[in-house]
């Protein structure tokens, strides 16, 4: 039976585990509170489905992983860590846990922080390393992640100058605590050791902390991983069974909480620490039956079962049978080089310690204490004051001052399938040999066909195990095998605390136009273009997505709409050399543009694919207004800059992005010019004053405007800008004339597709020049060079089967071809692979030709003009006539009104 | 995280920044003279060594500026590229911090 050890007692806490009430003391794990109440089975195994117990009693544990219910349901946590608080409900789990379909209402955020030395680990070592560090002046972290500092002293009840080792472990925090320049912090796991010294830690500051849990990215001119060691098992027949138990777990529950994990226990061991852990826990109160000490030759061959937990009952030492609740077990220690390992340091196979160690460091990174191998407290201390001060660390105890282990791993028997390596993943003896039976000889591929080390815990009390079985199976050293990869994280995580305050709302930000609260409140949908809310369309009661649409469409082509285009990207560039910089950027002569004229431009790249496209005013002979498409405006002044930075510095320009200050409203259709008439009464609205593609300042609506003749739908239409702040009241003053239907983007990508307008991003995809969209005349012949011009020479550009944009009519008028859809010569799709022609890129109804329609990028689309193809959609293969790119207005009869 | 040393802000967090790719890849003085081989050469073709390699970064979300530095692409050990002379992301090294 397990228990509290007599006379121990503290602040009582109730909980619930499986359904029962129990009462624990404040200042336990829930594990330790769940022996304290002699509950022995805690899990079921998650393939085999074994009953299983409290094995370890901090993070390596691999059984003891719960759920917990209340107050927020989290899934997979180790009972060995959480601190029992009133109120914990939990419950077991068989290998998987259940996420909250509920937010998780707690707050988690972040700290960036930096310091010279980054201790990690407050045990002997790492609370001697950062007092030393601390006293030569530097800034210093001491991150640990149990509740209290003093890493196992608590668990051996040794004693540091005289004192007990937790007393003088808080004394040392708390003069830590009293310097300006160091932080403790405790119940904080690092989990993760990047580049250059830059190291992620998770804190958890409890379920009554304003912020429950909070990341810590810091970045250190120095680290100290003090990181302690684990104990490890051996593998036996039957060595999972509730009662089998780390040694120094069991000595970790007598000393640190009171409890007794066993009254009547057996003792394996390859090495002396056993017997301190035997000693404690016969100080405690438990039996200690007898000690099967694998050096002079006691092995535990098996395991009895039994009783309601169905835990151990017997031990068998060699073919005798001993009555015992409680097997420690001792294979060893393993230094926690999990962090050193993530840092790019090597590990190296220590023969004496039959254990890795680290080796040489590739990072500013020194390793103390049981981390590398030294297992003294006095050896720890002294390892902690030289890394902390920066001096050279002791030299290792040598074969003949330490001690010697016991070279064991394997119990030998006939049959090794209740020889567990992996309590986690159900991971035997007999599956690792059938892994190198099967021919696998990587410890690599060995881990992921039998998934050991994989499981929540990451092989913290398997890996090494499991390197030394399979190193004995190819019958190689260890130190030739080799580890597994450690990787990041140490622990878990969850993803709330890495989100942090970036969830929902703050997840990313949310731009809206001048405008936005004017639509929003007329009923708009919107559209997300970047992080742009753009208005979408603006149903009328009854009205579904189509009928809307198609009414706006008509009223733009019959009467006046006005569009919010403020989103366009917008970018001002000035300087004596500006005209030479957009000539050189732009595949098109842009100095020959006419100060008061408006010029559209396309850009390319070097490999002369199509990067983005706008119009280009000429504000004064040094100055002109760019505009980008929306979702392209930070990328092409990245574009302009890098170019003008790396390749032209010599060209006196500058540019700077004013999309922000400028608020558009694109007003187009036939009446769109009666309509500005009457706003702006002292602009001549009439063709031969304000002929297309210029532009004009003056008042619209009381407010300094500037007025662009651009059309993208191939009516009659204006551009009218305004300072930003005045956005709402230009837009509200061109609604006020009665004559104006608001459109939105759908209807706008409607007008412009009927119009062969391409979208750069929907119908270009980074393989379209210039030529594929049918726009020749845009690349100029006289300029010497532009970027993108030397790539249209190339054989390639020049291909006769590259994919042109045409427009597609559906046989079907009322057939609305999916964008994406694939496009095929064929009636009856042949054997696969299927030649495919090309892809639908727009797909819209149109009301001025009174059906659907579509653009799409078609192989040597130009030439199959008149063709029948077929777009395969579900089981059907549909099909569609090959037309002209520009399918309304071919002549242009619209663009003056 | 690389902590990568921007000649005019001094060491910042990598996410501060946008790669550029490898250094002294020049645009050439007359694309036209080029066959389609070397055109094709500066537009797809980049070393990839393991080892030290000179690169181009931009310092998008502060200063803006583009510089070169060298990283080691095993270690992601940087040695800042102090010498003056040559235009950042282009020339034989970057200008070190020198012109505020």
């Amino acid at each position: 039976m397990t228990g509290r050890r007599a006379g121990y007692a503290g602040e009582v806490l109730r909980f619930t585990f499986d359904g029962r009430a129990y009462e624990g003391y404040r200042g336990d794990t829930l594990a330790a509170a769940l022996l304290a109440n002699g509950v022995r089975r805690v899990g079921t195994s998650v393939t085999l489905g074994r009953p299983r117990g409290v094995f370890g009693a901090w993070t390596e544990e691999p059984n003891a992983v719960v759920q917990i219910e209340r107050p927020f349901p989290e899934p997979m946590v180790q009972a060995t860590t959480i601190p029992l608080y009133e109120g914990l409900v939990a419950s077991s789990v068989a290998g998987r846990g259940r996420l909250s379909p509920e937010p998780d209402p707690a707050r988690y955020d972040a700290t960036h922080a930096h310091c010279d030395v980054l201790v990690v680990g407050a045990g002997p070592a790492g609370l001697s390393a950062a007092r030393a560090a601390a006293r030569t002046g530097a800034r210093v972290i001491l991150a640990d992640d149990r509740p209290s500092p003093g890493g196992g002293l608590p668990d051996t009840a040794e004693t540091v100058d005289g004192r007990p080792g937790a007393e003088w472990a808080l004394a040392v925090a708390a003069e830590l605590e009293a310097l300006p320049d160091v932080r403790v912090l405790c119940r904080t796991s690092v989990i993760g050791y990047y580049d250059h010294n830059y190291l992620v830690a998770v804190e958890r500051r409890g379920e009554d902390a304003v912020t429950r849990e909070r990341v810590w990215r810091i970045r250190a001119r120095r680290v100290v991983l003090a990181t302690g060691a684990h104990e490890r098992p051996i593998a036996f027949a039957g060595n999972d069974l509730p009662g089998v138990m780390l040694a120094s777990a069991a000595r970790a529950y007598a000393n640190r909480y009171g409890v007794l994990p066993g009254r009547r226990a057996v003792v394996f061991t390859t090495g002396d620490s056993a017997y301190d852990a035997a000693h404690d826990l016969a100080e405690a109160g438990v039996e200690i039956v007898e000690i099967a000490d694998a050096r002079k030759g006691g092995l535990v061959t098996g395991v009895a079962g039994g009783a309601e937990d169905q835990g151990v009952r017997a031990v068998v030492i060699g073919s005798r049978e001993v009555e015992a609740d409680l097997l420690l077990v001792s294979g060893g220690w393993n230094p926690l080089v999990n962090l050193f390992s993530q840092s790019g340091g090597e590990l190296r196979y220590d023969e004496t310690l039959t254990t890795f160690v680290p080796g040489h460091s590739a990072q500013a990174v020194e390793v103390a204490g049981a981390a590398r191998g030294v297992f003294t407290l006095a050896g720890c201390l002294a390892d902690g004051e030289a890394a902390g001060s920066g001096s050279p660390l002791p030299a290792l105890p040598s074969e003949e001052t330490g001690t010697r282990s016991q070279d064991l791993w394997v119990v030998p028997s006939d049959d090794y399938t209740s020889h567990f390596v992996d309590l986690q993943r159900d991971v035997t003896v007999a599956d690792l040999q059938r892994a190198t039976g099967a021919g696998l000889r990587s410890v690599e591929h060995i881990k992921r066909y039998t998934t050991a080390g994989t499981a929540h815990d990451q092989g913290k009390t398997s890996g090494v195990l499991t390197s030394a079985v399979v190193a004995r199976l190819l019958g190689v050293g260890i130190a030739e095998l080799g580890t597994t990869t450690f990787r990041a994280p140490y622990v878990p995580v969850s993803f709330a605390a890495l989100a942090g305050r970036d969830r929902g709302a703050l997840h990313d930000p949310v731009r809206v136009t001048a405008t936005h609260d004017w639509h929003a409140s007329h009923g708009a949908l919107f559209e997300n273009v970047g992080q742009w809310k753009r208005a979408w369309y603006y149903p009328r009661p009854g009205e579904d997505m189509e009928a809307a649409v198609l009414r706006e469409c008509r009223a733009v082509r019959q009467a006046t709409g006005a569009m919010d285009a403020s989103t366009l990207g917008k970018i001002d560039v000035q300087g004596p050399d500006a005209a030479e910089l957009l000539d050189r950027l732009y595949t098109n002569m842009m100095s020959t543009l006419k100060v008061g004229a408006i010029r559209y431009g396309l850009m390319c790249r070097p490999d002369g694919m199509v990067f983005d496209d706008g119009t280009v005013i000429r504000l004064a002979p040094d100055r002109f207004l760019v505009t980008t498409t929306t979702g392209n405006a930070a990328a092409v002044l990245d574009w302009m800059e890098e170019w003008l930075q790396t390749e032209w510095p010599d060209l006196r320009a500058r540019c700077t992005s004013v999309t922000e200050q400028w608020a558009t409203v694109a007003m187009a259709g036939p009446g769109s010019r009666d309509v500005l008439g009457g706003l702006a009464p002292e602009l001549a609205v009439d063709v031969e004053s304000f002929p297309f593609m210029t532009w004009r300042d003056t008042e619209v609506a009381g407010i300094s405007a500037r007025v662009c003749r651009i059309s993208f739908s191939g009516e009659l239409a204006y551009e009218i800008n305004v300072s930003w702040w005045h956005g709402p009241a230009l837009w509200k003053a061109i609604l006020a004339t009665g004559a104006v239907t608001p459109y939105g983007t759908e209807t706008m990508h409607v007008l412009r597709a009927e119009k062969g307008y391409p979208i750069v991003g929907q119908d270009t995809d980074g393989t379209v020049t210039p030529a594929d969209l049918g726009m020749d005349w845009i690349v100029s012949k006289k300029k010497a060079d532009f970027i993108g011009r030397r790539s249209y020479a190339r054989a390639d550009t020049a291909r006769p089967d590259r994919r042109h944009l045409v427009g597609l009519l559906p046989e079907d008028p009322e057939v609305l071809v999916p964008e994406g859809t694939q496009l095929v010569a064929c009636d009856r799709l042949p054997e696969p692979p299927v030649p495919m022609l090309g892809y639908v890129t727009s797909s819209y109804r149109s009301a001025a030709l009174g059906r659907t329609f579509a653009l799409a990028l078609v192989s040597g689309g130009r030439d199959r003009i008149g063709q029948r193809l077929y777009a395969p959609i579900g089981d059907a293969l549909l099909p569609v006539t090959v037309t002209h790119h520009v399918l309304y207005d071919p002549e242009g009869t619209r663009r003056d009104g | 995280m690389l902590l990568i040393p921007c000649p005019w802000c001094g060491p910042r967090d990598e996410a501060e920044f946008r790669y550029g790719g490898q250094a002294h890849v020049a645009y050439p003085g007359d694309p036209g003279a080029l066959t389609d081989e070397e055109w094709a050469h500066y537009l797809f073709f980049r070393d990839n060594p393991k080892g030290p390699f000179e690169e181009r970064w931009n310092h998008t979300s502060g200063c803006r500026r583009w510089f070169n530095l060298t990283r080691d692409t095993a270690t992601n050990e940087i040695w800042p590229t102090t010498s003056a002379g040559a235009r950042p992301g282009t020339g034989t090294v970057a200008t070190g911090g020198g012109s505020r």
